[in-house]
């Protein structure tokens, strides 16, 4: 149900059932290695390209995600999937070997919440009982589409950041014992800003206002006060982008507690693992939320945060073209159902 | 929308961006650079010195297998994933010597093997030290035709 200019209400409270995250090597070393349900030991995950090992943590996330929710691929009617490389292959042809009705998404970094958006909204509107929705990102495959080959050893400015190699999905139901169980109650879908910047080493940097004039929309559509949320997560602002955010929304007037404000990019690593401002990718929001952030919540720690996925939507073309970096950010709050 | 023209609402925005990016250390990476470029080149005396005293090559001749030995142990570094994290720490001190060059061949054969030989490795080894080779050859040729010409005209 719309409310307000941009913002979606889920009155029918969508499940999120089950989640499942999968991460790579330097995700195992890193800050949430114990929230991730599969852990990679190393980058080839024994396959024979990375782009294959990619679609095997979507398809690892997806199955996972399944098993737990106890149910099987035939109960569930849509996947809805996205990740960076080009014509999202490991996405779709996860797809292929899951074998379930698919919708291919692209929102670069921000793919994980345009996924759990639109699987809510299916939901809530009845188009579907059951559907199952993920973001994956995988370090050595992102980094050869948009970066210099991995082995370069070029000098990465501070303002860098790591592709985090990682998976993570939900299943997404119209259970009807909603009690305990965490649910979506609304989504806010972002507008594409540029702010003219054009590095595609300052990622942050570029996705800062796109994160700020989504959770502006959000508290204005949904007329609440960023009070009501226990945590505001970003996607992949990292060191650059987030303190930026934050700034940005007390100047529009809204004060947000910096410790209820927090960063999957900043949340995924050690201080001593060298990734500059952070993980990036749509792994990263989607491995932090479906693994740490919704055990956090399972656990009682919170009752109702807001994630807000952020993603630059340029290509290596584009880049080199001189165009400047259009950016995107979408939020889908989720609470503990009373 | 091109860089150039800037709506005010950008030029705020950038403004705030400035103080929160973070800048590259410029003084401590030329420091950093200037050693460990130094290293390398020191190395690659050592390794020319070794020609000239132990085979039979004169200080002209042995600058040859010296570069082949230096891209050779850029090879094994790259290979066992070590070039990028001197340059991560280096910057232009391992990018600008010879093993630098090689890294850049090696790295992109690595990156696109899976590709297949002809496609992949054959079509993408030379896709950053392409540039290098083809305006380092260009500027060889105007600097070789501007001495020409001045020798044509008995200025030098």
């Amino acid at each position: 149900m719309l409310k307000g200019k941009q913002s979606w209400v889920f009155p029918n409270r969508p499940v999120i059932e089950a989640s499942a995250a999968v991460g790579g090597p330097f995700e195992a070393r890193g800050k949430l290695a114990s929230d991730f349900d599969i852990l990679h030991d190393d980058l080839w995950m024994g396959k024979d390209s990375y782009e294959k090992a990619h679609t095997l943590i979507l398809e690892e996330a997806i199955e996972t995600a399944i098993q737990k929710a106890e149910m099987t691929k035939e109960d569930i009617s849509f996947m809805l999937a996205g990740d960076l490389v080009n014509q999202i292959t490991p996405s779709s042809f996860a797809a292929r070997s899951v074998g379930i009705p698919y919708f291919g998404l692209f929102g670069a970094c921000s793919t994980s919440m345009e996924g759990l958006a639109l699987a809510s909204f299916i939901i809530n509107n009845q188009g579907a009982n059951r559907v199952v929705t993920g973001a994956s990102s995988h370090n050595a495959a992102i980094e050869k589409q948009f970066r210099y080959p991995t082995e370069y050893g070029s000098q990465k400015p501070p303002t860098a950041q790591w592709t985090v190699t990682g998976a993570g999905a939900a299943v997404v139901t119209n259970d009807q014992e909603k009690q305990g169980k965490l649910v979506t109650t609304s989504a806010t879908i972002g507008k594409v800003v540029d702010m003219g910047l054009s590095d595609p080493f300052n990622m942050g940097g570029a996705m800062a206002p796109s994160a700020a004039d989504t959770i502006i929309a959000h508290f204005k559509d949904l007329q609440l006060d960023p009070s009501y949320y226990d945590l505001i997560v970003t996607g992949d602002l990292a060191k650059i982008g987030h303190p930026i955010t934050l700034e940005l929304l007390k100047k529009e007037g809204l004060n947000i507690d910096s410790q209820k404000f927090k960063d999957c990019g900043l949340m995924i690593y050690q201080e001593d693992q060298q990734v500059q401002a952070g993980g990036s990718g749509a792994g990263c929001s989607a491995a932090v939320l479906y693994g740490h952030l919704l055990n956090e919540m399972r656990k009682g720690k919170y009752q109702r945060i807001l994630l807000v996925a952020t993603g630059a939507l340029l290509s290596p073309l584009s880049f080199q073209q001189k165009e400047s970096i259009p950016c995107i950010a979408h939020a889908v709050s989720i609470e503990v159902h009373p | 929308m091109a860089k150039k023209n800037k709506s005010p609402e950008q030029k705020r925005y950038q403004q705030i961006e400035q103080k929160h990016e973070l800048k590259r250390p410029v003084v401590k990476n030329c420091i950093k650079a200037f050693f460990v470029g130094g290293t390398i080149c020191l190395i690659g005396q050592a390794v020319m010195y070794f020609y000239m005293y132990f085979f039979h090559f004169t200080e002209q001749t042995s600058g040859n297998p010296t570069v082949a030995t230096m891209i050779f142990f850029a090879m094994l570094l790259t290979g066992f994933g070590v070039y990028d994290k001197i340059g991560q720490f280096a910057g232009a001190g391992s990018a600008v010597p010879i093993t630098g060059f090689g890294n850049s061949v090696i790295s992109a054969a690595i990156e696109h093997r899976t590709e297949g030989f002809v496609l992949g490795v054959g079509g993408n080894m030379f896709k950053l030290a392409g540039s290098v080779i083809l305006f380092g050859v260009f500027s060889a040729f105007v600097v070789a035709l501007i001495k020409t010409l001045l020798q044509i005209w008995g200025i030098i």
